[in-house]
């Protein structure tokens, strides 16, 4: 059974479509990623979730329960805003049990509730500490508790991370998976970063332009990207214009390569991951072998990178640092696409910028 | 930036200027009142200076009593209304799209030109039986015959908060365009009606804001001394009205300073509590 089902939700302000007729199945206790651009309307499908927006089409439902029209105080989610929308006159312990007071909770079980969510987030103690006195990353606890204090049968987050700093933000990723899988409770988080989608995320959804493109599993994502942006997006890769030329085979700029999954014609596009791009002595004949110069080389440290001119197009290979050719740029070198580390897509498709 | 204290003239300068003008405009003339206000009043002329305190004793009496508490009451009333009404405005208001806060403020800002005559006769014309509100009322049906609603204690609070409005909405404004509109969809997340975020989150959360309207309002509105006599009965005279009478029609300047002095300090104290009053309860 799914706990949420989105079919067809649509958003528009006036002309601007914001959210294409968005449809996806989210099983219970699943950490979902929205990922995707800025402007892509991963936040405004997040608020049309939490009833914060009102969907201009679609429906919405919750263990078959249609909540399309239910007002955002009675659907029961607990979200986490980009700002944290902490309460400036409350306490943290206060903040935490804010939802509790709404409900008319005795006094004394709100602050018991408050200590254990505190306890639960990591953050023991800090009950009567102000919240202008708290850390960004203390904050971000306190927001996390009181989102989860009501045990919502939905948590929503959007782009929570976005103010911490780069280090305490991926210890946080790994700390909010560990939660989630504690509570196993539906997450939806909202994110413009891909490496805190690969980390968090059992299903991870590309949108772009109000639409989305793919939802699967994070290495399903990225190793199967269904069309050209989410190729694109997601890491880093070689995108190759090419054609149908035999069942089979399709020519690419500088050669041919030998590929299962080609349509029987016409145009394709062609993705291949650097680090699946094999480098080869130079002028080593065999299929799937594309002959080019090296016209740039930069060391990362765990890996190599380097950039070759094939008939004109880009080619980037990553390798490791012990498998490094000795070839200085513009030296002659030979590259291999093995087959079956190149996903055929549809052609053309909007990019990234 | 200099953080030490600053040694040389030219180091003063910037603050000699509004020194000079906080001296000309307010320190030298409440100090010729506190002087006038011991001065001796010579009968049927003007006064001397002296050093007699007959005219603070004179407040001692019931009547001033009666007016000073009339007048506190009134100021407090059209605080509070200005503030009670104001602040849901402006926070409607402040969610408009920007072009239209913008023609709401000019309107707002317009009220701001009128004096406060105009606006006297304006609510006494609006108000009274031969070309007031109640022959609509009649021609509505609502009522049998038109009738005069002025001058009454009615009349009087409608004025004045009418001329407070303007400039609470304006005190209120900045802080409520930047309050985080996410503060409410938070409350409404965890389970809060629209109505009820407001007042567990967006009015708690401005206190002070809320705290120094009120206060703005209150001392604005105790030295409204034409509107009472416009739209009141003698008995809504406040204390503001007592002052201009002695000082204009008596020619009692001597017990009118006496009474500005009062007013003044009065009203300082009041707002000193006030601010005490706040002040402990952030600490708690």
């Amino acid at each position: 059974m799914s706990a949420l089902v989105l079919d067809g939700l649509t958003k528009r302000y006036g002309s601007f479509v914001a959210v294409h007729g968005a449809s996806l199945r989210i099983p219970h206790g699943r950490f979902v990623c929205l990922l995707g651009p800025s402007g892509c309307g991963k936040t405004t499908l997040l608020r049309m979730i939490a009833g914060l927006e009102e969907p201009s089409g679609g429906r919405l439902s919750i263990d078959d329960r249609d909540i399309t029209d239910t007002p955002a105080h009675k659907r029961e989610f607990g979200m986490v805003f980009q700002s944290l929308a902490l309460f400036p006159h409350l306490t943290a312990g206060e903040n935490i049990a804010y939802p509790l007071r709404i409900r008319g909770v005795p006094a004394d079980e709100q602050r018991r509730r408050a200590a254990e969510l505190l306890e639960l987030v990591r953050l023991p103690g800090a009950a009567d500490r102000p919240v202008s006195k708290l850390s960004g990353g203390q904050r971000q606890r306190v927001a996390i508790a009181r989102a989860l204090a009501l045990e919502p049968k939905l948590f929503l987050l959007d782009e929570p991370l976005s103010a911490l700093d780069a280090k305490l933000r991926e210890a946080m990723q790994i700390e909010l998976k560990q939660l989630q899988r504690r509570l196993g409770i539906t997450t939806i988080v909202v994110t413009h970063d891909q490496r805190e989608a690969m980390t968090m995320a059992d299903l991870v959804v590309v949108m772009s332009q109000g639409r989305i493109h793919q939802a699967a599993p994070p290495m399903e994502v990225y190793r199967r990207p269904a069309d050209a942006f989410v190729a694109d997006f997601i890491g880093l890769t070689n995108l190759l214009d090419g054609a149908v030329a035999a069942p089979g085979m399709a020519t690419v700029p500088g050669g041919t390569l030998t590929l299962p999954d080609l349509p029987p014609q016409g145009r394709v596009l062609l993705s291949i991951r650097p680090e699946d791009v094999l480098l080869r002595p130079p002028g080593e004949a065999g299929s799937n072998r594309l002959h080019g110069t090296l016209s740039f080389v930069r060391d990362l440290g765990a890996s190599v990178e380097f950039r070759i001119d094939v008939a004109g197009a880009e080619i980037i290979a990553l390798a490791r640092p012990q498998d490094r050719p000795a070839v200085e740029p513009g030296g002659a070198v030979t590259v291999e696409l093995p087959a079956s580390a190149c996903v055929v897509l549809p052609p053309g498709g909007e990019r990234p910028s | 930036m200099i953080r030490r204290a600053p040694r040389s003239l030219a180091e003063h300068a910037p603050i000699l200027f509004p020194a000079l003008m906080l001296v000309v405009f307010f320190v030298i003339p409440f100090s010729l009142m506190i002087a006038v206000s011991v001065a001796r009043r010579v009968p049927g002329g003007f006064y001397e200076p002296d050093l007699v305190f007959a005219n603070y004793e004179r407040f001692l009496t019931a009547f001033f009593g009666g007016v000073l508490a009339f007048s506190l009451e009134l100021a407090g009333l059209v605080a509070v209304l200005a503030v009670g009404i104001g602040f849901p405005f402006t926070y409607r208001l402040a969610r408009l799209p920007r072009a239209a806060q913008v023609r709401w403020l000019v309107f707002l800002l317009s009220i701001l030109s009128l004096s406060e005559v105009i606006i006297g006769f304006a609510w006494s014309t609006l108000l009274s039986r031969t070309a007031g509100i109640t022959n609509l009322f009649v021609a509505l049906g609502l009522m049998a015959e038109p009738q005069s609603l002025t001058p009454s204690f009615g009349a009087l609070l409608a004025g004045m908060v009418y001329q407070a409005f303007p400039y609470t909405v304006l005190v209120l404004y900045p802080a409520l365009a930047r309050f985080d509109p996410s503060l409410v969809e938070a409350a409404r997340t965890l389970g809060s009606s629209p109505l009820r975020a407001f007042f567990t989150v967006v009015v708690p959360a401005l206190r002070s804001t809320i705290a120094a309207t009120l206060i703005m309002a209150f001392v604005f509105a105790l030295g409204s001394y034409l509107l009472p006599q416009l739209l009141g009965r003698p008995q809504h005279w406040t204390l503001s009205v007592l002052i201009t009478d002695q000082a204009i029609y008596q020619s009692n300047m001597p017990f009118a300073a006496a009474m500005a002095v009062f007013l003044v300090l009065v009203s300082l104290a009041l707002v000193a509590l006030a601010l005490l009053a706040g002040r402990r309860r952030e600490e708690a």
